[in-house]
């Protein structure tokens, strides 16, 4: 095959997709495309690790040149494909806004998504930013030395995680949550409420059921923000963290089938049966053993990317193989790290264990004696444990769970053991 | 330069010069060392950095933090006396580390 395997989109899934596939034996050439003007980079430690300064941009970088180099994969920096002419067979051309062409026998997706713009008057004023890629990140951190004040909007992941970076490195920082509380998609009250306590007695001013409804300028640039009841935050930076938008213009114009993402199989194969979608920009079956069926997911997650990439290199080499794994995230907040392993949705009863003087806090989600996931906190210990539990199919029985001494991963059962004692 | 030898299960090494300051993990991912998988790119997050280290390195090296213990506990294969997560292990000058990565990280 002269032309192999374009992929477009060089960050995490366009990478993992690339390494997997040499891993696995794959010859063909790996073009490896992407719109940034930068190397291959990891994007999680742009909102903690990096903006605080604790590591350098050389440990963003994925991997060396001459790994590129020495696994023949081509990597294209700066290149926006904005047309894609695809054949029945799944070959094709993609083209770019500078012109170039790039020719393909196979293509994938792996084009992530984008920063949700927020639509309000004074969105567009100096010092009103966003934090998706390293552009983003760069700027933040260049404006950082001039703020005093900093609002961010929305308490999602990355914008606790912003504002906890920048509260402990002596800003003042309000955090505006349009909803009764904190992360509100991804984590349960409990979670929210031990975030909300922490964040809090950081320093963070939170408010939640905020309504926002406009940006105010101070000079030419941002000076607060208004919000529905009248009063103005003061803000020298506004960061809006509002969720993201997946990338699905590429796909729908090639007549891919797109749901919140580019719908894929088990194996990530689009509708046309050959271009593969990984990463964020991708719609799967929910990969969690006993998940409803026809339940479909976006992740928006390492793992995620890694994971479905690693199918996807399987499919590509004509071995098909479900994803099977158990999905899980991290996320540094200042001096916390919450790991969550699994999916809760769906769950009907929560168990917590906490251990307020060591700074630990666990959620475990039932679904009846079903465990669905966890959400810890400082606590690796049982984070491992249930991710092991959920990987292996294996139960840890509710009232077993509830001692917040006992060690998780000492009363994992087998649920065919209990069904058989009862 | 300071080196790392990365010995696999198999038994097959290889050998990395390394940056001081890098961490044992990034030496391994950045130039493709396969065994090492670091899904959290080092934060601490995943345990699919897991080395062995040799014997007679463990005592040069700083001791863990307890959030590096207990994730050890969860790592894919089975804890030893001395193991560590290699995205916590940094290169420092005049280093010339061996590790053993196990059969599967995953
Ligand atoms: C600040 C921040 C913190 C995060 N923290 C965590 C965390 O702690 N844990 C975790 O699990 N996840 C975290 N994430 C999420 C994680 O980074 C994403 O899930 C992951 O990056 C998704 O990878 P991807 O390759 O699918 O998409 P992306 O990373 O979005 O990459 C897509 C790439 O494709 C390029 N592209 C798009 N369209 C085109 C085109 N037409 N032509 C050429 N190139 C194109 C984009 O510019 C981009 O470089 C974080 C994300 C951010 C932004
Ligand atoms: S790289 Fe994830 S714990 Fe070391």
């Amino acid at each position: 095959m002269a032309d192999g395997l374009l992929i477009i989109g060089s960050s995490q899934a366009g990478v993992s997709l690339a390494t997997s596939l040499r891993a696995l034996g794959y010859d063909d050439p790996i073009t490896l495309l992407g719109d940034e003007n930068h190397r291959p980079y990891q994007r999680p430690a742009l909102s903690k690790e990096w903006l605080q300064g604790e590591i350098t941009n050389e440990s963003l970088m994925f991997r060396t040149q001459e790994y590129w180099d020495e696994h023949r994969i081509d990597v294209v920096k700066n290149e926006r494909i904005i047309r894609i002419d695809k054949n029945d067979d799944g070959s094709g051309v993609a083209h770019s806004m500078s012109g170039a062409d790039f020719p393909f026998d196979r293509l994938a997706l792996a084009v992530g998504a984008r920063a949700r713009r927020l639509l309000l008057d004074g969105v567009d004023l100096p010092g009103v930013l966003y934090l998706r890629n390293a552009d983003d990140a760069l700027e933040l951190k260049a404006r950082i030395p001039d703020v005093r004040d900093v609002v961010v909007i929305g308490g999602g992941f990355i914008g606790i995680e912003a504002a906890a970076s920048l509260t402990r490195m002596g800003r003042s920082v309000t955090l505006l949550e349009a909803a009764p509380r904190l992360v509100p998609r991804a984590v349960g009250e409990e979670t929210s409420a031990y975030l909300l306590d922490h964040h809090r007695a950081t320093g963070m001013d939170i408010v939640l059921g905020a309504s926002v409804r406009r940006i105010v300028p101070r000079g030419d640039r941002v000076g607060g923000v208004e919000l529905a009841d009248g009063r103005t935050v003061p803000a020298d930076l506004v960061l809006v963290g509002v969720g993201v938008i997946p990338h699905t213009e590429l796909a729908e114009s090639i007549g891919l089938v797109c749901d919140n993402g580019v719908r894929v199989d088990e194996s990530a194969l689009a509708s046309d049966g050959v271009t593969v979608a990984v990463g964020d920009c991708a719609n799967l079956p929910n990969p969690v053993p006993g998940a409803p069926a026809g339940d479909r997911v976006r992740f928006e997650s390492v793992n995620n990317a890694v994971e479905q990439a690693k199918v996807a290199a399987y499919a590509i080499t004509g071995r098909r193989e479900e994803y099977a794994g158990i999905p899980w995230f991290w996320s540094n907040q200042g001096d916390i790290k919450l790991q969550i392993a699994g999916l809760s949705t769906g769950y009907d009863r929560t168990l917590v264990r906490a251990d307020p003087e060591r700074g630990k806090h666990s959620v475990l989600y039932y679904r009846g004696d079903r465990i669905l996931a966890a959400d810890c906190v400082n606590h690796p210990l049982d984070f491992m444990a249930v991710r092991g539990a959920l990987a292996k199919g294996l139960s840890i029985p509710h009232d077993a769970a509830a001692d917040p001494s006992v060690q998780l991963k000492s009363v994992t059962v087998d649920p065919a053991a209990l069904v058989a004692a009862d | 330069m300071p080196q790392v030898t990365y010995t696999d299960h198999t038994g097959a090494s290889r050998t990395v010069a390394a940056n001081v300051g890098d961490s044992v993990m990034e030496t391994a991912v950045r130039n493709g060392v396969p065994g090492i998988v670091a899904e959290c790119g080092g934060s601490l997050s995943c345990a699919t950095c897991h080395v062995y280290v040799d014997q007679d390195a463990l005592d040069s090296l700083p001791p863990m933090e307890e959030m590096e213990d207990e994730m050890l506990w969860g790592a894919a294969e089975d804890r030893q006396d001395n193991s560590r997560l290699s995205c916590q292990l940094k290169v420092t000058d005049g280093c010339d580390l061996h590790v053993t990565t196990p059969t599967t990280q995953v």
